[in-house]
């Protein structure tokens, strides 16, 4: 769906002779006053996947979204969307897609205050030529389905800022697109609404199965949303993984201490804490699927006097016991 | 040059001591050279240079009709404005068209002003400007109040036209706004008295020149603010736009100019302003309306007439001013259609009442109060100097005895190298050798004008003026910056202060002090207070809370926080403060020339009226932008270095 291969986003003077380098970001700065704010990162967004891209302020998750749609132009690397070349695209085309194919939510909603809350969503059809009560007719549908029913007249400073994001939310699915960018778009509300939104991120992407690329910095964020999660730090990809590898086996110290405080039970599967079946254990306990997270397994195994067989397809895998889910509770 | 920058160098710790010694020394010689060199010129006399710019204007207008830069270019430009001004006279102001009177009458006019204030703005503004216009009508202005609306309203028309798109380029490339940013600077500053007289020698006496004066003048704020306004956009919108597939000029219609409209109605508003403010001062090269009435009145020191003006011009910017200021206010609500349509038909049947019949086009004679205005204000006038005569009298007497007469006798009775000398020196031991050859300049600049002892009167008026400015604008900045409630109640005074004509300043100090050097003194210092003393506000208001904090927590008093803190560390506003005030008085100093204030004032004042002393107006003219110049440069000067300190 989307491939993103060797990509740089350099700034500073003579941007594209400091592509490749080896120097650390202080280095660089000093030697060059440049800044990399995008090194080397390559990935590919499967259809209809949620792709998490997580790193802390200045990682340059940022920049890399905005190099996906060419707000930003990449320094060197390819961007594909279903093969075809972003980079290489003229004006014409890359607004053409823009139009029809990506969609993007940010993290200051972007909305235009002038503009009723219909008229908000309406502006991507809009922009693409389309007629006004086809466009308005389209925009009630979507507002129904980001639950703004009612509001459709009110104007964006009217809302709540949860509100409001639903409106740059509908704003996006209005246009239709096959992959919708999100860039940290719930660090600016609270933290209740911003788990509201988040399930009403899941509860979209269940209905309408759109291939999803989210920004965070918010690791329970990345851990609740994402298929898969890609993992930066001062521009650079540190691990590219599932949820259960980010945490079971993190690439590095930096990363370790990075996900020390998640708690292991409700991201880990069986997979990680099973251990080989030796010749003292009892095979005929119940049996559970290595893709259990824990959190779920912890009442059959604390409940079962023997240990429980992990299998895959009849065959079985390891086991476990009351005193690795306990170690890795507590 | 390389001594100069040595003995800079050597100077520098003792700086203070230097430019003191400087100026001792030269009033120690200032008795022994009094009266030699002074260059002084008659009333009617003209120097060399005066002579050869009258030999220019002459050229000019031998050239009018030949020169393909008039054929082609200006001619064509004055008639489009000659004509747009008359046509827009001819709708509101004066009889056009064959017929015994203009279009739309005070009906018309009064009912259109009313449905367009409502519109753009509320009911409260609809009333006022419908309390507005018929004001005008009982003073018995109704015809000069719409001669200054019908410029005024070109003017701006033409700004707008010009000035939107030049900000909205402005606001996208940064390199077109670093081009224009110096060009409307200087269009600020300059002394708007100094291009009239070269834009008469261009598109003659009459609208056109008013216009194009009114132009240069009110352009700036609405091509600054449009750019602003462009420039401030959040990113987010932008990006949202983009991300979604907008073209540039989509991007430009649907989310640029929508965001930027509020930024831009705020800049109409001080282009509106301004343009007034202009129209009533082009008075002085025959622009027709109430500044015209404002300036005869003056001229002949009849306060009641002035003041009866002076207060429709009042009105006049009260009403536009809230107007747009309310228009440039979001509104949440829509209007239902049938009460726009309601208002708009009541406004049509108004402007149709006043194109039929007489009783709605002419004002009632039986309703203009005019007369009654005139004489309860000279009663008033009259009255009040009777009983506060005595006081008003002595504090001018006193005044320009002590303050005035000395500073200026030290300037016009010195021989001309004298002054040159101690300036240069001061200027070279104070702030360095830019400063002195800049100073230099000025001299050879005022001596090549021929002007050079009106210069110094004019120069000791405003350097009297500048620092009675100063005086009230520290004190009363330091009580705003310090204490908001004083904030709250001083800075509407001073905001409406701002908006208002010059003009309308000198009518009631005419009326207290008569026409004298010092009326002209004070309508300068009255004129340049709000703009001193809310920079002076701001920069006491921009020192750190924190070191305020240390300086009470040390147990030191409201006056030694002032004097000990607040001040020192806010000394760069507080420099630009008096600049500014600096600039503010220059721009009044030909105003001042108007009732006594004489000198270069007096000079560009006679050279709009008598034929044979344009080229000496003219020269007047470039004299007080060579004074200002230099007098701004040394306080910028003077302002970075105290900057420079404080880092």
């Amino acid at each position: 769906m989307l491939d993103v291969d060797g990509l740089w986003k350099v700034f500073g003077p003579r941007a594209a002779a400091q592509v490749g380098t080896e120097l650390s970001s202080a280095e660089l700065k000093r030697r060059t006053g440049c800044v990399a704010a995008v090194r080397d990162v390559s990935f590919t967004v499967a259809p209809g996947e949620v792709f998490v891209v997580m790193g802390l302020s200045g990682s340059g998750k940022s920049t890399l979204v905005r190099c996906l749609t060419r707000l930003i132009e990449p320094t060197a690397g390819t961007v594909r969307l279903d093969g075809e070349d972003l980079g290489t695209a003229s004006p014409a085309r890359l607004r053409e897609l823009r139009r029809h194919r990506m969609a993007m939510v940010f993290q200051q909603f972007g909305l235009l205050p002038h503009r009723s809350v219909l008229d908000n969503v309406a502006f991507g059809l809009e922009i693409r030529g389309t007629a006004r009560a086809e466009r308005h007719d389209h925009a009630r549908q979507v507002i129904e389905l980001v639950g703004l029913s009612g509001f459709e007249e009110s104007l964006p400073e009217q809302l709540s800022g949860g509100m409001q994001q639903r409106v740059g939310l509908a704003r996006a699915l209005a246009v239709d697109p096959e992959v919708m960018l999100f860039d940290e778009p719930f660090s600016a509300l609270d933290p209740l609404i911003r788990r509201e939104m988040q399930n009403e991120v899941i509860r979209l992407h269940r209905v309408v199965g759109k291939t999803m690329v989210f920004i965070t910095h918010d690791l329970n964020e990345a851990l609740r949303l994402g298929d898969r999660i890609l993992l930066m730090r001062d521009g650079a990809a540190v691990q590219l993984g599932t949820p259960d590898e980010v945490v079971g086996a993190p690439a590095d110290d930096h990363v370790r201490d990075f996900v020390a405080d998640v708690p292991r039970e409700q991201v880990l599967t069986l997979r990680w804490i099973m251990r080989p079946a030796g010749p003292s254990d009892a095979l005929d306990g119940p049996s559970l699927p290595p893709e259990t997270v824990i959190r779920d397994a912890v009442h059959t195994v604390l409940s079962a006097d023997r240990p429980v067989r992990v299998e895959s397809d009849g065959s079985l895998l390891g086991v476990v016991t009351a005193a690795e889910v306990l170690e890795t509770i507590a | 040059m390389t001594a100069a920058v040595a003995l800079r160098r050597l100077a520098r710790p003792r700086r203070a001591w230097f430019v003191a010694a400087v100026l001792g020394a030269g009033l120690l010689a200032w008795p022994l050279l009094r009266g030699r060199d002074t260059l002084p010129l008659g009333g009617a006399e003209l120097a060399g240079a005066h002579r050869f710019l009258n030999g220019a204007f002459e050229a000019v207008d031998a050239s009018r009709n030949s020169n393909p830069v008039f054929l082609y270019g200006f001619n064509y430009l004055r008639l489009l404005l000659d004509t747009s001004t008359t046509f827009v006279q001819g709708l509101i102001s004066q009889p056009a068209y064959g017929r015994p009177a203009p279009v739309l009458g005070w009906l018309g006019v009064t009912a259109l002003a009313t449905a367009v204030a409502w519109l753009a703005g509320n009911l409260r503004v609809a009333l006022l400007a419908c309390l507005g216009f018929v004001s005008f009508g009982l003073l018995g202005l109704w015809t000069e109040a719409m001669d200054t609306l019908a410029l005024t309203l070109t003017a701006v028309f033409y700004s707008l036209l010009a000035g939107i798109p030049i900000g909205v380029a402005a606001g996208l490339r940064e390199r077109v706004h670093r081009a224009i940013t110096p060009v409307l600077d200087f269009m600020q500053t300059m002394p708007t008295f100094v291009y009239l007289a070269p834009l008469t020698l261009v598109f003659l006496i009459g609208p056109a020149s008013a216009t194009i004066a009114t132009m240069i003048y009110a352009v700036p704020p609405v091509i600054r603010l449009t750019a602003h306004g462009i420039r401030e956009i959040r990113p987010a919108a932008l990006e949202s736009g983009i991300s979604l597939g907008a073209t540039p000029a989509q991007l430009l219609t649907k989310v640029r100019l929508p965001l930027a409209l509020p930024m831009i109605v705020v800049g109409i508003n001080q282009t509106l302003m301004a343009a007034l403010a202009m129209v009533t001062v082009a008075a002085l090269i025959d622009a027709p309306g109430l500044g015209e009435s404002v300036l005869q009145a003056l001229e002949s020191l009849d306060v009641g007439t002035a003041a009866a003006a002076g207060l429709a011009i009042v009105i006049m910017a009260v009403v536009l001013d809230r107007t747009t200021t309310a228009a440039s206010v979001r509104r949440p609500r829509r209007r239902p259609w049938w009460l726009v349509t309601a208002v708009l038909a009541a406004a049509g049947i108004g402007a149709y009442l006043s194109f039929i019949y007489v009783w709605a086009s002419t004002f009632p004679q039986a309703a203009n109060f005019g007369p009654y205005v005139r004489r309860a204000v000279d009663a008033a006038d009259a009255w009040l100097l009777d009983s506060a005569g005595g006081v008003t009298d002595l504090v001018r007497d006193r005044m320009t005895a002590w303050l005035l007469n000395p500073f200026q006798t030290l300037l016009t009775d010195a021989p001309w190298w004298w002054i040159a000398t101690v300036a240069v020196a001061v200027a070279l031991f104070g702030l360095g050798v830019r400063a002195a050859v800049l100073v230099g300049a000025g001299v050879a600049g005022l001596l090549v004008l021929g002007l050079w002892q009106d210069s110094m009167v004019t120069l000791a008026a405003t350097v009297v003026a500048t620092a009675l400015t100063a005086l009230v604008g520290v004190v009363a900045g330091v009580w705003m910056g310090r204490s908001s409630r004083a904030d709250g109640t001083i800075r509407p005074v001073l905001d409406a202060a701002q908006t208002l004509p010059p003009f309308v300043y000198l009518v009631p100090v005419v009326g207290l002090f008569g026409a004298t050097r010092f009326t002209g003194i004070l309508a300068a210092v009255i004129f340049a207070i709000p703009v001193t003393t809310k920079l002076v506000a701001e920069g006491i208001r921009g020192v750190r809370a924190s070191a305020v904090e240390a300086s009470g927590a040390a147990g030191a008093t409201a006056w030694q926080t002032i004097i000990k803190v607040q001040l020192p560390l806010a000394r760069a506003s507080v420099t630009l403060a008096v600049g500014q005030g600096l600039i503010y008085v220059l721009s009044m100093v030909v105003v001042g020339g108007l009732v006594g204030a004489g000198a270069l004032g007096y000079q560009v004042v006679a050279g709009f009226s008598q034929h044979e002393l344009r080229g000496k107006g003219l020269a007047a003219g470039l004299a007080i932008v060579v004074l200002g110049i230099v007098l701004d440069r040394i306080m910028r000067a003077a302002a970075s270095r105290a900057g420079a300190q404080r880092a």
